[in-house]
């Protein structure tokens, strides 16, 4: 409710993503004529970037909330209610899934309305909400373990960029085996967000491949359930509460 | 059944670890229905003492039971039977009255009509019903602390835990909540444990007052007791001809020992007797052909209990006066 309170927590992960697919999209069309590469449109390649790009952005401005509510008290409201601790964490990564699923539904229909077909088909598009949920839930429990231990919004920010060149240091324009510098391929290939990427791109242009989608889920349940227990232990330490 | 609105503190003790011990072995008893004042300046330990008593910080030594439960075994009982309204009215600017009732009533397990009528029955109480579904962003400073008030209530807590309820409220947002909080408990039991930097709120809605200093209790009684046990009425006089303050000082000084602190020109005596007769200095005073411009009586405060205890003055003393003058500038936005 908070959330969409605030228009520039909900425009902003929608309408940014959309308008850096648009300069990508128009800009690098010509890489579709490499050899190797996946398809002939790039709108369709791209299209994957903005289910992670809005993931992020979305969980940043949420968490900076999260973290507005450590400095101003809120949270110790919440504490000093019967609730269960974990429950509040939940309700926090809770509300940013609800937001994910509408922001990759919004991702779809755009892409739908630009001549983008999902080669997957319907199924593929509930495999790819699926896939952004565990997404969003993976950075959301990192940037809520930052509010967490932190309580300062200006640090849960600053989570921003470091996020950012892990996107850009993945095969988010390039399939990695099409990536020329060495350094470049290796790093993409150790980055998770590459899995992320390819696991939602693969449900676009190349139908069911179980092995990116295995891929990509392993990397976004890791990044979850990593940020889910660094996020639990930092509320346990901010609630001191017996 | 009365033990179970009782606050009881036995030696607690909350050190930081790169900090000092800000509560240092505190000992404290309220009864039910009591409202018990903490009175101390910034930093002396009130808030910490709160945090403690409410369970959200761990005790590094000592015991305490609110409401019959240890603070440390059983945290969930505890919250269940207190409400509490923070330093600051920790409520987000984008929810609206209602809607801060209703998260609020949600979380401690009220839904459905009784939520309605609960969330109903506190707005009118706090005088927020007009306000009800206007956001937050837009309420006053007084609006907000109501509001707070209502929240804290609204499971009807046997317990109420307000840190410094009225800091930064003017004048008439102040005696608003005094109100309320005096109805409480004298109309439905519920005890009151505030705490507060301002000398007034202490002396007016306190049945007891705590004073707490550098995390130790240096005081406690009723605000009279500790008032009269501590010192007696001060007299101050300014005489009309400034050459004749040797004067006044030498009649004064047959009444009580000379003290400092008042108006320049004038001289101030602390009666040695606590029922010092005011006309028996009048006809000295006379006596000697002085002639006064002004001639003013001084009840002692919590301050010179405060100042008697610690060697200093409570800082929030001066702040609440600069705070009222700040406020009789601004029309009040209640």
């Amino acid at each position: 409710m908070r959330t969409a309170r605030q228009p520039a927590n909900v425009v902003f992960p929608l309408i940014f993503p959309m308008l850096l697919l648009a300069v990508n999209s128009g800009g690098l069309q010509a890489a579709t004529r490499l050899p190797g590469f996946p398809t002939d449109s790039f709108l369709a390649f791209a299209l994957a970037v903005p289910f992670v790009q809005g993931a992020l952005l979305a969980t940043i401005n949420a968490n900076v909330e999260f973290a507005r509510d450590i400095q101003t008290g809120f949270l110790n409201r919440l504490a000093l209610t019967p609730v269960r601790g974990i429950v509040l964490l939940l309700g926090q990564l809770g509300g940013l899934m609800t937001i994910a699923v509408v922001q990759a539904v919004f991702y779809l229909v755009v892409g739908f309305a630009f001549g983008v077909r999902l080669a997957s088909g319907v199924g593929g598009a509930f495999m790819l909400l699926v896939l952004e949920i565990v997404i969003a839930l993976g950075f959301a429990a990192l940037g809520s373990w930052a509010a967490l231990r932190t309580g300062s919004t200006e640090a849960v920010q600053g989570l921003f960029p470091v996020f950012f060149v892990f996107l850009f240091l993945s095969s988010m324009n390039m399939p990695r085996n099409l990536i020329q510098a060495d350094w470049f391929r290796w790093v993409a290939t150790v980055n998770p967000v590459s899995y992320l990427v390819e696991a939602v791109r693969s449900l676009v242009i190349e139908g069911w491949n179980w092995e990116a989608l295995g891929l990509g889920f392993a990397a976004a349940g890791a990044l979850s359930l990593v940020g889910f227990a660094l996020s639990a232990h930092a509320l346990y330490r901010r609630l001191e509460r017996t | 059944m009365e033990r179970e609105n009782s606050i009881e503190a036995h030696g607690l003790v909350r050190e930081f670890k790169k900090g000092p011990r800000a509560v240092d072995g505190i000992d404290l008893r309220v009864e039910p229905g009591e409202i018990y004042g903490f009175l101390g300046p910034n930093g002396a330990g009130k808030s910490t003492t709160v945090h403690m008593l409410t369970t959200l910080l761990p005790p590094t030594a000592g015991t305490a039971t609110v409401a019959g439960f240890d603070v440390v075994k059983e945290g969930p009982k505890v919250r269940k039977a207190i409400g509490a309204a923070l330093q600051e009215a920790a409520l987000d600017p984008f929810l609206t009255g209602r809607e801060h009732l209703r998260l609020q009533t949600t979380m401690h397990g009220i839904t459905g009509e009784e939520r309605r009528r609960r969330s109903d029955e506190l707005l009118t109480r706090v005088g927020l019903t007009e306000a009800a579904d206007r956001k937050i962003k837009g309420y006053s400073g007084g609006m907000k602390r109501r509001l707070d008030l209502a929240l804290a209530l609204v499971h009807r807590p046997r317990i109420l835990f307000l840190d410094e309820p009225t800091t930064g409220l003017d004048v008439q947002s102040r005696t608003a909540l005094w109100v309320e909080v005096g109805r409480l408990a004298k109309e439905e039991g519920v005890t009151v444990f505030l705490t507060t930097q301002y000398l007034e709120e202490a002396d007016v809605l306190a049945d007891r007052v705590g004073i707490i200093d550098h995390g130790t209790i240096v005081a406690e009684g009723t605000p009279e007791r500790l008032k009269s046990e501590i010192s007696s009425s001060t007299v101050e006089a300014v005489p009309a001809d400034p050459d004749q303050r040797g004067a006044v000082a030498s009649v004064l000084e047959r009444f009580g020992e000379q003290t400092t602190g008042y108006g320049p020109g004038s001289v101030a005596v602390q009666l040695s007797s606590p029922n010092g007769n005011l006309t028996e200095i009048v006809r000295a005073l006379d006596a000697e052909g002085v002639v006064l411009s002004q001639l003013q009586i001084h009840e002692p405060t919590l301050d010179d209990v405060f100042l008697a205890k610690t060697g200093r003055h409570l800082e929030g003393s001066g702040d609440e006066e600069e705070q009222e003058q700040e406020l009789e500038a601004e029309p009040a936005q209640v």
